[in-house]
């Protein structure tokens, strides 16, 4: 496993184009509120969470946990507030967000390259028309920081589960955002999988300047690698270090 | 027009290049198959068949209306319904609260329905039996002019917005952190289909329309392994089937759409064998 790392870590640092994280960006989410007609999915959510750090939400099915992401993302309406600053000059600026996502929409037999797919998303360069030799090597240089660069023109369709969250992270990285937001990454990834994803996890908080939230039902995940941990049932029910949330009775109330 | 008459018949000097309004109908085809081509991989990718479907169906409505308020252009009234049909679609799809193939039929029936009591009034339906089959044949010179318009219109449009819509069809809330409008760039692509399938609609005709656009990608889709293969094999077939199927019908004295519906199927149950085959090797 060392060899693995040694070998990833200088790869790293070449793609590298931010510095390591810093911890003086702040990012404060204030009274997230989400209604769906008359019913409350999401009460008051106070969110307060710096650079270099896990955040992992865990909660029973349909307590609001993707509702809460989707809300930090602007992709749903909701009440409330967020905002970005640099504690360093103490200035507001605008938070850019990577998120992956837990599942594609891609039919089978769909003709797509992974450098398609990438491309998509990082580019303007028609991917129907020519395969413009720049993008393909910045996709390359963005995979290889998960070990994915062979992956690169392979139709996505045929992917593994944890090949395509790899090909996931990569997108969402690049470029590196400011807070990185994953709604179950590893649902139906096998364990080998897991270990590998997780380790990925860890060398994103390590190698870059961003805020990670992480929705989870991996505790083993959430002891080893979460700074904090928010139990939510519409509401934030307790939060504080794994050791803290995990032994608490609110916690055996859930998952008791 | 007489140059381009010219050029046809001295590079195919067969007797059915003599007429003009064949001239005329090969010219409409090799406009209109590369738009059907391309457009179709994407509507393919999105599972819109339907929805592309319901749209030529909303043709008949669109004469309707235009039969009603007098509109003397049935094209105008035929591409405005179209447009707003299609823009309506999206707006109670996002809305979540049905299923969206049960709000796209709900609408095409009622739309056709709406289309054929106005239309069958005092009984001569008969008159616009030829927008169910299309025909090809009677396309005019500055018909041809308007479809060349529209097709560099969605020419630019692919080229400036085909990456976006990719993005899009693989995942909403992925494309939106990565900050394309999803909503705009679904609103202008539907509403180029509603385009492109009214222009055409009165050539190829409203029952056969749809398979001009999902045949050719469903064919290329078994044999592409990447979204250039799969926009070059779906516009080629596009485009052999429809100068065949023109030819054909000539001297077979068939309706053109048909014909050429029934070689592109045919060409997607070859390329679908020849794809069984080859995975089994």
């Amino acid at each position: 496993m060392f060899g693995i790392m040694d070998k990833i870590k200088p790869r790293i640092k070449a793609a590298a184009t931010s510095e390591a994280a810093c911890g003086l960006h702040c990012i404060k989410a204030n009274n997230i509120t989400v209604r769906k007609g008359r019913q409350l999915i999401i009460d008051k959510i106070n969110l307060h969470i710096h650079c270099g750090k896990i955040t992992v939400l865990i909660g029973r099915n349909g307590a609001g946990k993707s509702t809460l992401i989707k809300a930090i993302l602007g992709e749903i309406k909701h009440e409330g507030s967020i905002e970005f600053t640099d504690l360093r000059n103490r200035t507001v600026e605008n938070l850019s967000i990577g998120y992956v996502p837990q599942y594609i929409n891609l039919g089978k037999n769909t003709p797509m390259s992974v450098y398609d797919l990438f491309a998509s998303y990082i580019s303007n360069a028609p991917a129907f028309m020519y395969k413009s030799k720049k993008i393909y090597q910045r996709v390359k240089e963005q995979l290889a920081i998960f070990d994915a660069e062979d992956l690169i023109d392979k139709r996505a369709c045929d992917l593994s589960g944890g090949e395509l969250q790899r090909l996931l992270l990569s997108i969402a990285v690049t470029p590196i955002p400011n807070l990185l937001l994953l709604d179950e990454p590893v649902s139906g990834i096998d364990r080998n999988g897991r270990q590998l994803f997780y380790q990925n996890i860890a060398k994103l908080k390590s190698n870059y300047d961003l805020a990670m939230i992480i929705v989870s039902h991996d505790f083993d995940f959430v002891r080893k690698y979460a700074d904090h941990v928010i139990l939510l049932d519409k509401v934030i029910v307790k939060e504080g270090t794994p050791e803290e949330v995990l032994s608490s009775e609110d916690f055996q109330m859930v998952f008791g | 027009m007489n140059t381009v008459y010219k050029i046809i018949e001295s590079i195919l000097p067969f007797s059915w290049t003599e007429y003009n309004f064949m001239k005329n109908a090969l010219l409409a085809i090799i406009i209109i198959s590369p738009m059907f081509g391309s457009m179709g991989t994407m509507i393919v990718n999105n599972k819109m068949a339907f929805f592309s479907d319901a749209l030529g169906h909303s043709a008949l409505t669109g004469v309707a209306i235009g039969a009603i308020f007098g509109i003397s252009d049935v094209n105008l009234s035929m591409l405005i319904f179209a447009v707003v049909f299609a823009l309506l679609l999206n707006r109670i799809k996002r809305k979540k609260t049905v299923s969206s193939d049960t709000v796209i039929s709900v609408f095409a029936s009622l739309s056709m329905a709406i289309g054929l009591v106005v239309l069958s009034r005092g009984g001569n339906f008969a008159k616009y039996s030829a927008l169910l089959v299309g025909d090809i044949l009677s396309i005019s010179w500055d018909e041809i002019g308007y479809l060349l318009i529209i097709f560099i219109v969605s020419l630019l449009f692919w080229l400036f917005c085909f990456n976006k819509l990719n993005a899009i069809s693989i995942n909403e809330t992925l494309a939106k952190s990565k900050n394309i409008r999803v909503a705009l760039l679904e609103d202008l692509f539907s509403v180029l289909i509603a385009v492109i399938v009214m222009s055409s609609v009165r050539w190829i005709g409203i029952l056969i329309i749809n398979a001009l656009l999902i045949l050719p990608a469903a064919a290329s889709r078994n044999m592409a392994s990447n979204v250039r293969e799969y926009h070059l094999f779906s516009v080629i077939i596009s485009l052999f089937s429809g100068i065949c199927g023109l030819i054909i019908s000539f001297y077979a004295g068939f309706a053109a759409g048909p014909t050429i519906v029934i070689i592109a199927a045919l060409i997607f149950f070859a390329t679908l064998l020849l794809s069984l085959i080859l995975r089994h090797n």
